[in-house]
């Protein structure tokens, strides 16, 4: 019983980072339907800047709250600001074209940055995995019994982040000016584009606030994880968009649903199977759930008409 | 649809009717032989032409599925992974069996031959089952389905005691030569080329085009994308067998989504739809690190950068797709053959889309 509840507990909160990278992945569907597959690999440059920023405000800074705060804000901003120059000089100039086009490129980017951040020369990392320094001291935060269930403190901040920022999101999407304008680009961008709404910039903006939203993502995993890697966006991207799709791409509250199932999965059968099979795991299940559901859980498809 | 007879002259040819059909295999089996003869000797290069023309399959497989039917598959590897293991495995069982009435070597042909149609039809019976979702999914999703498949193989792969888990499959043995792949990337080319130009290809177009038209008009959509994926799978995982009787040793890390997508790059470069272009694309991506390599080492920079060509492989891919996208999506050929693309006094082989 105890075991259950412990692998719930992981399972959550591994579902929760999942839950942060796949909002990402769903705001940019929902509003370019393109599968931004260098999604994961914002996330990862993300966390390099933040382990830059680790190191460079030194040791002391980093415990405190404004040293964390400034790491997440480098990144973040950071992540944005990429997030922007791929929209603009990869994406833009192919909104015209098929939609295949745009996922191509997406991959490429994808693959551009994962292994040209593993080259060493000048200031690329080089592909092995360093120790990303405790920005946040792990600490228990609740425990059961003769230890039969630990709670760790990282674990509550980034469910509660994941919870706040799905509000936040939603609010954004269906409260705001900008999230009506988000909805009526998604809706047909050439029409939204006749009614005065400027849709590059609210691309961009979406693009900004889900690359920006991968950084942080990206912090709380390597908080999780304590070491980076190159290729860790490339895997956690994968996951992230295997519970978008879960939940219905292009759906907020879908994708947060999908990532704790997933997340939920995943524990469970390294808890109780072998975690060699995590993976196949997760797709069969991501296979299954579409051949039921073709749309994913919350998704609807569209009536296609000639 | 009646378009006026164009006027296209009977070839004219000394071929008689009879020989026809099989006057490719008669003009390719000796060239093959004398291509082998020729190669006698340098490991090198019987090492570079097989994996060439390994990859050369792959492309030309691939492009029947993302290119001619429009179904966007990044899964390619996990299926050249079931070639790959079921033909290797068959080979380590049936090492000991000789056909007593053949020559050895013959029999080791024979026996290789069987083992890659066995790996062909397993990888073929699994694009069976890819190919089956396609009846509900579409596009992208689709896409992360055979995506979904080829991690799912390897990670099965990785966890079979008799494919070696982790370790892989190795003492297969060596029985590919340049000649056996050239002659199934013979045999690969011209079947993609006999579909291209088939009503089964046509179908397969206008399913590309637009697939709800093409339904509209009566197109059995689903029956031909399934067929299209069994087809490019089954050759997919010959190329898998041919791999794995020419490398010492198979192992899952030979086959992930890196893999897939370095095929896709290949098909996306050569043009999706141009057989012609991915055979092209094919050979030119596999010789570029190793052009690169030696170019690097003939400029002198003392060996640093000649051993990071692989390194800097895959950013070059990567950044290559988005400039190809960028600057000419249509890949090199777009959907024509190379000799759409000849200068005009070169004779064209025929008008029309195929």
């Amino acid at each position: 019983m105890a075991q259950l509840l412990q692998h719930l507990i992981n399972g959550l909160a591994a579902g929760t980072i999942y839950a942060l990278v796949a909002l990402g992945y769903t705001m940019v569907y929902g509003v370019l339907k393109l599968i931004n597959f260098a999604h994961g690999d914002v996330m990862m440059v993300g966390v390099y800047m933040g382990y830059a920023t680790a190191f460079a405000i030194g040791r002391e800074a980093r415990g405190s709250f404004l040293g964390i705060a400034a790491v997440f804000a480098v990144a973040m901003l950071g992540c944005a600001l990429m997030g922007f120059l791929i929209e603009r000089f990869a994406y833009r100039p192919l909104r015209e074209k098929p939609r295949l086009t745009a996922l191509i490129t997406a991959i490429g980017i994808s693959f551009a940055l994962s292994y040209g951040f593993q080259l060493d020369i000048g200031f690329l990392p080089g592909a092995s995995p360093r120790a990303f320094p405790e920005i946040i001291e792990p600490t228990e935060w609740l425990i059961i019994g003769d230890r039969d269930v630990v709670v760790w403190n990282w674990q509550v901040i980034s469910f509660l982040i994941a919870v706040g920022l799905m509000v936040g999101l939603q609010y954004l999407v269906f409260g705001t000016r900008f999230g009506r304008a988000m909805r009526a680009v998604s809706w047909d961008h050439r029409v939204a584009a006749l009614m005065g709404i400027p849709t590059d910039r609210v691309i961009a903006l979406t693009f900004m606030l889900s690359s920006g939203l991968a950084a942080g993502a990206g912090l709380l995993y390597a908080i999780k994880d304590t070491s980076v890697s190159p290729l860790m966006g490339l895997y956690v991207g994968l996951k992230a968009f295997v519970a978008a799709v879960i939940g219905g791409i292009g759906h907020v509250p879908g994708a947060v649903v999908g990532a704790l199932v997933l997340g939920l999965v995943e524990e469970f059968v390294v808890g109780y199977a072998a975690s060699t099979w995590r993976d196949a795991v997760a797709f069969g299940f991501l296979i299954l759930v579409l051949l039921v559901k073709p749309g994913g859980l919350f998704g609807r498809v569209a009536a296609e008409k000639v | 649809m009646e378009t006026p007879a164009l006027p296209i002259p009977e070839a004219r040819t000394l071929v008689p009717p009879s020989l026809r059909g099989v006057l490719p295999l008669l003009i390719a089996i000796p060239a093959l032989v004398l291509f082998q003869w020729s190669l006698q000797g340098s490991e090198f290069a019987t090492y570079l032409l097989s994996v060439v023309g390994v990859n050369i399959i792959l492309a030309v497989s691939l492009n029947i599925v993302n290119g001619m039917t429009g179904q966007f598959s990044i899964g390619h590897a996990g299926f050249m992974a079931v070639g790959a293991y079921i033909a290797g495995y068959c080979s380590l069982q049936l090492k000991e069996v000789a056909l007593s009435f053949l020559p050895v070597a013959a029999s080791d042909q024979v026996l290789f031959t069987v083992a890659l149609l066995v790996g062909g039809c397993a990888a073929a019976a699994c694009g069976f089952l890819v190919g089956l979702p396609s009846l509900r999914l579409r596009g992208d999703y689709l896409a992360i389905v055979t995506l979904g498949f080829g991690e799912i193989i390897r990670v099965v792969v990785q966890n079979t005691d008799a494919f070696g888990r982790a370790l892989g499959l190795s003492g297969i043995p060596q029985y590919s030569s340049p000649g056996m792949v050239f002659f199934w990337v013979f045999l690969v080319v011209l079947a993609a080329r006999r579909i291209a130009g088939s009503s089964h290809g046509r179908s397969l177009w206008a399913i590309r085009e637009d697939e709800v038209a093409a339904e509209a008009m009566g197109v059995d959509t689903t029956g031909y994308k399934v067929r299209a994926f069994v087809f490019s799978s089954f050759f997919a995982g010959i190329a898998g067998g041919l791999f794995a009787h020419f490398v010492p040793i198979i192992n899952p890390g030979s086959f992930t989504f890196v893999r897939s997508m370095e095929i896709v790059v290949m098909v996306v470069l050569g043009g999706l739809g141009s057989t012609t272009g991915a055979f092209v694309a094919a050979i030119f991506l596999t010789l570029l690190p190793e052009g690169m390599r030696s170019l690097f080492g003939a400029l002198g920079t003392e060996g640093s950068l000649a051993q990071r060509v692989d390194q800097i492989r895959m950013p070059i891919y990567g950044l290559l797709l988005v400039v190809l996208m960028l600057a000419r999506p249509q890949g090199l050929f777009g959907t024509k053959e190379i000799w759409d693309v000849l200068p005009r006094w070169l004779p064209r082989k025929r008008r029309g889309l195929a």
